[in-house]
């Protein structure tokens, strides 16, 4: 089983998500949730970042944060897929442990 | 599958003991178990009794108050971390001479020994944080 | 998991002093060794910066904890991986960091250097197949 990673920051005031990406294996999970969510969106600077990091890991945004703010499903990139608590609770049941990125 | 969660933050200044009760709602849901909720950093503040939030707010303390009311969760608040910060139960303000105390009695204060053994006890140990 | 006893690694990311996290993480890692688990430390990203040599609080008022680095070994947390690229990411080397040692009780207690340096790579490797990962 693999390992799941969360991110917790926006990408564009702290470095977490560049330090999640850059110590996470191929076939690992990330899951963006409370301002980390901002990272999720289309047209950023960490784009090309998150969309490279698509092609081997699994990227999930934690919906209700990213409603909470003021986007929607339709708002991020291809590849990242929108989960709720209960998804957020298997993701953590699913993966062999779970580091958070503070 | 049972989950110890670590709370580090304070309520209201961070989203953290937000998205852990969240969690621990749907886990518990699910049909999971809770086995402890460790509170520690600046996480003990949330065991407040104390704290008078607006009435259009949520209460966290008493959203976790409920919720471990519902589930007979064991909520555990570091005795150090609690310390240094003025956060106090009956016994301790008693035994160190204080004059008030403030936890709340859903929660109980205890040692940093329960946050390793709720990471050895568990299935998985999960921290919200800043 | 095996025989009872799990893999504890704490990741440390933040600089010291600016926050509490490095003391009171610090604090969680000396309770641990009380416990028998397999316990090993990661310093990365500003991280690095807990274990820089010559911290002198003096000025600040601040408490200096760094001596406390210099007892893990004595507690039996040996393993204490520090992220290359962090170092130099920062300008830093080995040379920068607080000689922290341990006695090797399989080898005549020996004193060898708790210290190990690894990649990005080994680092997501090693954090791969631990139980229980405590980061602040």
């Amino acid at each position: 089983m693999a390992m799941l990673h969360t991110v917790n920051k926006s990408p564009f005031e702290r470095s977490s998500l560049n330090s999640c990406l850059n110590k996470s294996k191929e076939g690992s999970s990330i899951l963006l949730i409370e301002d980390a969510v901002v990272g999720a969106l289309k047209g950023t600077k960490v784009a090309d970042d998150l969309s490279a990091a698509i092609a081997n890991k699994n990227v999930y945004v934690l919906g209700s944060d990213l409603n909470t703010r003021g986007f929607t499903e339709a708002d991020i990139l291809d590849g990242i897929k929108t989960v709720d608590y209960a998804g957020f609770v298997d993701l953590v049941a699913e993966h062999s442990n779970v580091q958070s990125w503070l | 599958m049972k989950f110890t969660l670590l709370i580090n933050e304070g309520p209201y200044q961070h989203q953290a003991s937000d998205t852990a009760y969240q969690f621990a709602k749907a886990a518990l849901e699910k049909g999971h178990e809770i086995y402890r909720v460790f509170f520690y950093n600046d996480g003990v503040n949330n065991a407040t009794r104390l704290a008078i939030p607006p009435q259009d707010d949520r209460n966290i303390t008493e959203n976790w108050a409920a919720l471990a009311k519902e589930h007979e969760l064991d909520m555990v608040v570091c005795i150090a971390a609690a310390q240094r910060r003025g956060m106090l139960d009956a016994d301790e303000a008693g035994r160190q001479g204080k004059d008030a105390n403030n936890i709340h009695p859903a929660f109980r204060i205890s040692g940093l020994g329960q946050l390793v053994e709720g990471g050895i006890q568990a299935d998985r140990l999960l921290t919200f944080g800043d | 998991m095996s025989d009872g006893i799990k893999k504890f690694m704490f990741v440390n990311t933040k600089a010291p002093y600016g926050t509490v996290y490095a003391l009171e993480s610090l604090e969680v890692v000396l309770i641990s060794a009380a416990f028998d688990q397999s316990v090993s430390l990661v310093f990365c990203d500003d991280g690095v910066f807990q274990i820089a040599n010559n911290q002198n609080t003096d000025g600040s008022g601040m408490k200096n904890f760094s001596p406390a680095y210099k007892a893990l070994g004595d507690y039996d947390i040996n393993k204490l991986y520090v992220e290359k690229e962090s170092l130099e990411e920062r300008g830093l080397s080995l040379d920068n960091l607080m000689d922290l040692t341990y006695e090797d009780e399989d080898d005549d207690w020996a004193e060898k250097p708790s210290i190990i340096l690894v990649s990005r790579a080994e680092l997501a490797d090693l954090m791969d197949e631990q139980d229980v990962v405590i980061s602040s």
